[in-house]
C-alpha cells in the first residue's frame, strides 16, 4: 500500500512545514499583522508560503515600502501579482535622504530611508506583527535573530537582551507601542530558496536572470545594488551556479561593506 | 581521514543536522567552530581574509573565534553574546553548528540555540577538567533532550596528550554524564587550535584508537521516524475560507488518513477526517509527523486552539490525563521561583493556567545532588509539581521527541522557564496538600469591573519616615477619585495576621512574606494595594517582589535619618536608644535603601506634596 503512506519529508518539505507553522502562529497571535513584500525572491517565497498556510489566501495586507528607486521591472511585477495573487497591498513612502543620520556612510544612509518609511507605516497602521523575509545565512548580524523578534517603542532591536526562544514557543509583545518582527525564512539558505522556487514554479522578476553576462543576485535600490557576472538565465542554471559559488549573496549590497558596524547600526534601528 | 563515514545514501537530501557546541567559558568552543569550518572548507571567500584582517588589526595571530564574533559589540567585549548558526558540509551531508555562549547569565541564549539540536559537542579543557558550566550545560543537554553527546577533550596538547591524565578526565566526565543518564558517543582527545583529531588523526596521541571529531559527527544517526507512533495534532487555528472550515495544525507524531476517527481532546467529541488539505500540492489522503496541514472534519466541528487531536476509541493510543504534573524545570527568570506562583503553561499550541504546588528538589550544581529548597534560584534546575485547575492531556517528555515540551510564561507572555513534563504527580498525603484552583475571571474582565488596573506599591523606608501617613492620605485621595485602594501597614498587620511574630530577622522575613501574599491576593482581585512596611533588607524585598510578580512597584520613602529620629511618632527611637528595643532599624540594625526604586517619595517636606508624588505614580500604573 505504498500509495497510502505518508511522504518522507526532504529538507525543503521540512523548511516549508516550519515556515507555515510560523506564519500561522503569527496570524493567530499578532493582530493586526502585515507582510513585508520587497518584490525580491525571498519575499515572493514568503507570500507563496502564506498562501500554503492559508489555503491559497493571504489573509493580511502585504506592505511595499517604496524608496522610489526600485527598478522599473519590479514595479511592473508588483502590479501584476497584486492582481494575480489577490493581495491587499499597502504602500509606504520614504522620507528624503537628507533627513537621515548624516554620520552613516552614504549607502547605509540611503538604506536608512527604507527603515524610516517602514517605521512610519507600522506606526500609522498600528501593526503588532510584521513578517519579514530575512535569512540567517545572508549576513552575520541576521544570524543572531529570533523567529519572533520583539521591537520596543521606537522600533529598536535590543540585540543584547533577546527573549529565549525554544520548542517552537515564541515571544509575543507585552507593552504598548511594541511590535514583533516575524521571520519565517530564518532557517532557509539561499540555495533552499532557489530550489523551492524551482519546485513550486514561483514567479520572479527577470532581473535575477543573466542578460549580456550579468544578473542580480540580490535586489535593492538601483543606486546601491550592483549585478554580478553570470550566464545563469534560468532557475536551474542559477542553482547550478550557486552550488559552486563561494562569494556572499549580499556582496553587491554597498551598505554591508562600508564599515564594520554600519549594518548592525542599521539593524538595531529597525532595518531588516 | 581513512575511516569510513556513513554513506551519503543514508542521509536525506537537504536535511541539516543541527549540532550544538557547549562547554565552560574559555574551554575553546569558538576556536573549535572556526577550525571545523576551515577543515571542512566551508568558509566563503572573503571570510578568511576578514578573520586574518581583524586579527591583524588587533595585533593577534589568526584567531579562529573572530569568525563568530561577527557583531561589533561582541568583539569590543570579547565575549560571544548570543547563539548563532553556521552551516557546513561533510561528505555531502549538511550540518548546522549552533554556537552557544559559555557565560552563565546567557543561559536563555544557549537554550534558544541548543533546543533544536540533534547532537552536542561538549568541549572540556583537558587540563582544567569538569567545571561549573560543564555541569550546567550537561544538565541542560539532559533537560532539553539531546540524544547524542560527543565529548572533546580540548587543548590536550597543553598536557602533552598524556594518556593517563586524559583517561582521568575522561573518567570524571563519563561519571558526570552517566549520573545525568546521558549517553556518550565518544570522548576525543584533541587540540582545536592545531587541528589535532579534528579532521586529521593526531600523531601526538598514538594511543587513541577512536574516531576524529569529523568522523564522530558523520556517525550521528538521523532521528528515528515518528510515523509509527500514535497520531497527535494540536490544533493551531481554525479557518473558514469560501465556506469551508479548515482545522489547521502540525502533526507532532504518527500519521492521519482520510476516514480516520479522531477524538478532539478537551471537548471529548469525535469526528472523522473528511479531507487532508494542502494548497498547491497533489492531493494525498495521508499526512505524517512534521507536516503542517489542514483537516476538514465530519461533522463540521469547531475545535479550539490547543485541543489535541488523537485516535478515537483506542485507549492504548490516548495521551495521559492529569491535573498535577511532575516537571523538570530550568528556570530563566532573574528572580527566584517560589511555591504558589502562577503561570501559563504552554504545551505545543495549548495554554493552561498552572500554579507551583511544590518545589520537590533543587539541583546543586557543585555535585548534582538534589535537595529540598524553598525557592529555585535564577538559572537553576529543579523538580517541581504544577497544579492545573482541570485535567490536561499530554505525552511525557522524551529526548528527541516533541512530546511534553512545557514552557512557562508570565502574565506578559514572557518565557520564564522550560518545564518538560515527566508525568502525573501523586497527591501529597495529609493536610498540607495544595490544590490551587485557577480563577476563570480574566485580568481584563476584572479591570473592566473596577475601571482601572491593579498594582502593589511597596513603600519601604526608615521607621518614622512617614510611610503610613503618606499611604493613608493617598488612600483617601485615590478613593475620592473612585479607585479601589487597600492599605496594609506594619502595625495593622502585626495586630492580627502577624500577631505571633516578633522582630528577629526571621520573624521580620515571615512578616514580609505574609504581607506580600495578602497584597497579591488583593491585587489579583483587581485592587490597588499600598504596603507601608519598613522592610529594611534588599533580600526580603526581593522575596516580596517574587511573590507579587509584575504588579510590584517599589517606593522608597526618602526621609533623612535625623528627621525620623526627631519625629519619632511612636517614641520608638527613644526606647531603642535606651536599649529597650533590640534590633531597631536605623539604630541597632541596618536599613538597606533600594538601589533602583520605581518611585522615590520625599518624606521630609510637605505631606501633600509627598502624597501627590505617590498618587501620580499610581495613576500612571493603573490607568
Amino acid at each position: 500500500m505504498a500509495l497510502e503512506d505518508a511522504h518522507i519529508m526532504d529538507g525543503l518539505d521540512q523548511l516549508e512545514a516550519q515556515s507555515i507553522f510560523i506564519l500561522r502562529e503569527a496570524y493567530r497571535k499578532l493582530k493586526p499583522l502585515a507582510l513585508l513584500w520587497s518584490l525580491g525572491k525571498d519575499s515572493n517565497v514568503m507570500v507563496w508560503l502564506a498562501r500554503k498556510a492559508f489555503m491559497g489566501h493571504v489573509p493580511f495586507p502585504v506592505m511595499h515600502v517604496d524608496t522610489g528607486k526600485k527598478f522599473p521591472e519590479m514595479y511592473a511585477f508588483r502590479d501584476e501579482y497584486v492582481r494575480k495573487w489577490n493581495l491587499d497591498l499597502v504602500l509606504g513612502e520614504c522620507p528624503p535622504v537628507e533627513d537621515m543620520d548624516p554620520s552613516l556612510p552614504p549607502a547605509a544612509r540611503s538604506a536608512a530611508r527604507k527603515t524610516a518609511g517602514l517605521a512610519n507605516l507600522i506606526d500609522q497602521h498600528k501593526f503588532r506583527g510584521v513578517v519579514a523575509g530575512i535569512r540567517r545565512d545572508e549576513q552575520a548580524t541576521r544570524a543572531k535573530e529570533r523567529v519572533f523578534s520583539p521591537r520596543g517603542a521606537g522600533h529598536q532591536w535590543d540585540v543584547r537582551n533577546q527573549p529565549p526562544e525554544f520548542w517552537d514557543q515564541y515571544a509575543t509583545p507585552y507593552e504598548e507601542g511594541m511590535h514583533v518582527r516575524v521571520h519565517p525564512l530564518l532557517a532557509w539558505r539561499e540555495l533552499d530558496i532557489w530550489r523551492y522556487i524551482e519546485r513550486e514554479k514561483i514567479p520572479l522578476v527577470d532581473l535575477y536572470f543573466a542578460k549580456d553576462g550579468r544578473r542580480y543576485r540580490s535586489l535593492g535600490d538601483q543606486d546601491i545594488t550592483s549585478p554580478i557576472e553570470s550566464n545563469a538565465s534560468t532557475v536551474a542554471e542559477v542553482i547550478a551556479e550557486l552550488e559552486t559559488s563561494r562569494t556572499s549573496e549580499r556582496a553587491g549590497r554597498a551598505m554591508d561593506h562600508e564599515s564594520e558596524d554600519a549594518f548592525e547600526r542599521l539593524r538595531v534601528a529597525g532595518y531588516l | 581521514m581513512t575511516q569510513t563515514h556513513s554513506p551519503s545514501s543514508q542521509v536525506r537530501h537537504g536535511v541539516s543536522t543541527p549540532i550544538v557546541i557547549v562547554g565552560h567559558v574559555d574551554h575553546g568552543k569558538s576556536t573549535l567552530i572556526g577550525r571545523l569550518l576551515y577543515d571542512t572548507d566551508s568558509l566563503p571567500d572573503g571570510r578568511l581574509v576578514q578573520i586574518v584582517e581583524s586579527s591583524r588589526k588587533r595585533g593577534l595571530a589568526v584567531e579562529w573565534s573572530f569568525l563568530l564574533d561577527s557583531l561589533q559589540i561582541e568583539r569590543d567585549q570579547g565575549v560571544t553574546v548570543d547563539s548563532t548558526r553556521i552551516p557546513f558540509q561533510l561528505d555531502g551531508r549538511d550540518f548546522v553548528i549552533v554556537d552557544a555562549p559559555g557565560h552563565r547569565q546567557f543561559l536563555r541564549n544557549m537554550i534558544t540555540g541548543a533546543a533544536d539540536a540533534e547532537a552536542a559537542v561538549l568541549v572540556v579543557d583537558a587540563s582544567e577538567g569538569v567545571r561549573e558550566q560543564t555541569r550546567r550545560h550537561a544538565m541542560l543537554l539532559r533537560l532539553i533532550g539531546i540524544n547524542h553527546v560527543i565529548v572533546l577533550l580540548n587543548k590536550a596538547d597543553s598536557i602533552g596528550f598524556d594518556e593517563a591524565r586524559l583517561k582521568q578526565v575522561e573518567g570524571d566526565i563519563r561519571q558526570l554524564l552517566g549520573r545525568l543518564e546521558i549517553n556518550v558517543n565518544q570522548v576525543i582527545p584533541a587540540s582545536a587550535r592545531d587541528g589535532d583529531n579534528i579532521a586529521t588523526r593526531s600523531e601526538k596521541a598514538d594511543w587513541y584508537r577512536g574516531p576524529t571529531l569529523l568522523e564522530a559527527l558523520a556517525l550521528i544517526q538521523p532521528p528515528a521516524s515518528r510515523h509509527a507512533l500514535p497520531f497527535r495534532m494540536p490544533v493551531q487555528d481554525v479557518y473558514r475560507f469560501e465556506g469551508i472550515r479548515y482545522v489547521a495544525g502540525r502533526i507532532e507524531r504518527g500519521t492521519v488518513r482520510e476516514g480516520d476517527r479522531l477524538e478532539i481532546g478537551g471537548q471529548g467529541q469525535e469526528a472523522t477526517v473528511a479531507e487532508v488539505c494542502r494548497w498547491h500540492a497533489p492531493h494525498h489522503p495521508v499526512a505524517g509527523a512534521g507536516e503542517s496541514i489542514a483537516l476538514r472534519l465530519e461533522p463540521d466541528l469547531v475545535p479550539d486552539r490547543g485541543d489535541l487531536l488523537f485516535p478515537a476509541g483506542d485507549e492504548a493510543a490516548a495521551p495521559l490525563k492529569a491535573a498535577r504534573l511532575r516537571t523538570r524545570l530550568f528556570w530563566l527568570r532573574g528572580e527566584p521561583l517560589r511555591v504558589g506562583e502562577s503561570f501559563r503553561l504552554r504545551l505545543a499550541t495549548a495554554e493552561h493556567d498552572v500554579t507551583v504546588a511544590s518545589i520537590d528538589a533543587v539541583v546543586d550544581l557543585d555535585d548534582l545532588s538534589l535537595s529540598p529548597a524553598d525557592e529555585v534560584p535564577p538559572d537553576g534546575f529543579a523538580e517541581i509539581t504544577l497544579a492545573v485547575a482541570r485535567n490536561i492531556l499530554f505525552d511525557p517528555f522524551a529526548p528527541g521527541m516533541p512530546d511534553g515540551r512545557g514552557v512557562l510564561v508570565d502574565r506578559h507572555q514572557k518565557i520564564v522557564g522550560g518545564a518538560p513534563l515527566i508525568g502525573p504527580a501523586a497527591l501529597p498525603e495529609g493536610a498540607n496538600a495544595i490544590h490551587p484552583t485557577a480563577s476563570g475571571v480574566s485580568d481584563a474582565v476584572r479591570a473592566g469591573l473596577r475601571g482601572h488596573g491593579r498594582a502593589v506599591f511597596w513603600m519601604t523606608g526608615l521607621p518614622g519616615a512617614g510611610k503610613s501617613t503618606i499611604a493613608r492620605h493617598a488612600e483617601e485621595a485615590l478613593s475620592r477619585e473612585g479607585l479601589h485602594v487597600t492599605v496594609l501597614d506594619g502595625d495593622t498587620v502585626r495586630s492580627g495576621l502577624c500577631s505571633d511574630l516578633g522582630f528577629s530577622p526571621e520573624d521580620r522575613r515571615e512578616n514580609i512574606r505574609r504581607v506580600a501574599h495578602v497584597a497579591r491576593i488583593l491585587a489579583d482581585a483587581g485592587q490597588i494595594v499600598l504596603v507601608a512596611l519598613v522592610s529594611p533588607l534588599v533580600r526580603d524585598r526581593a522575596m516580596a517582589k517574587a511573590i507579587i510578580g509584575d504588579d510590584w512597584h517599589e517606593v522608597f520613602v526618602d526621609t533623612a535619618p535625623e528627621l525620623c529620629r526627631q519625629r519619632d511618632p511612636k517614641g520608638l527611637y527613644a526606647q531603642a536608644e535606651e536599649g529597650r528595643i533590640a534590633e531597631f532599624t536605623g539604630v541597632s540594625s541596618a536599613y538597606e535603601p533600594p538601589a533602583r526604586p520605581d518611585v522615590v517619595v520625599p518624606g521630609d517636606g510637605d505631606v501633600a506634596r509627598s502624597v501627590r508624588h505617590l498618587t501620580e505614580a499610581v495613576y500612571r500604573a493603573v490607568r
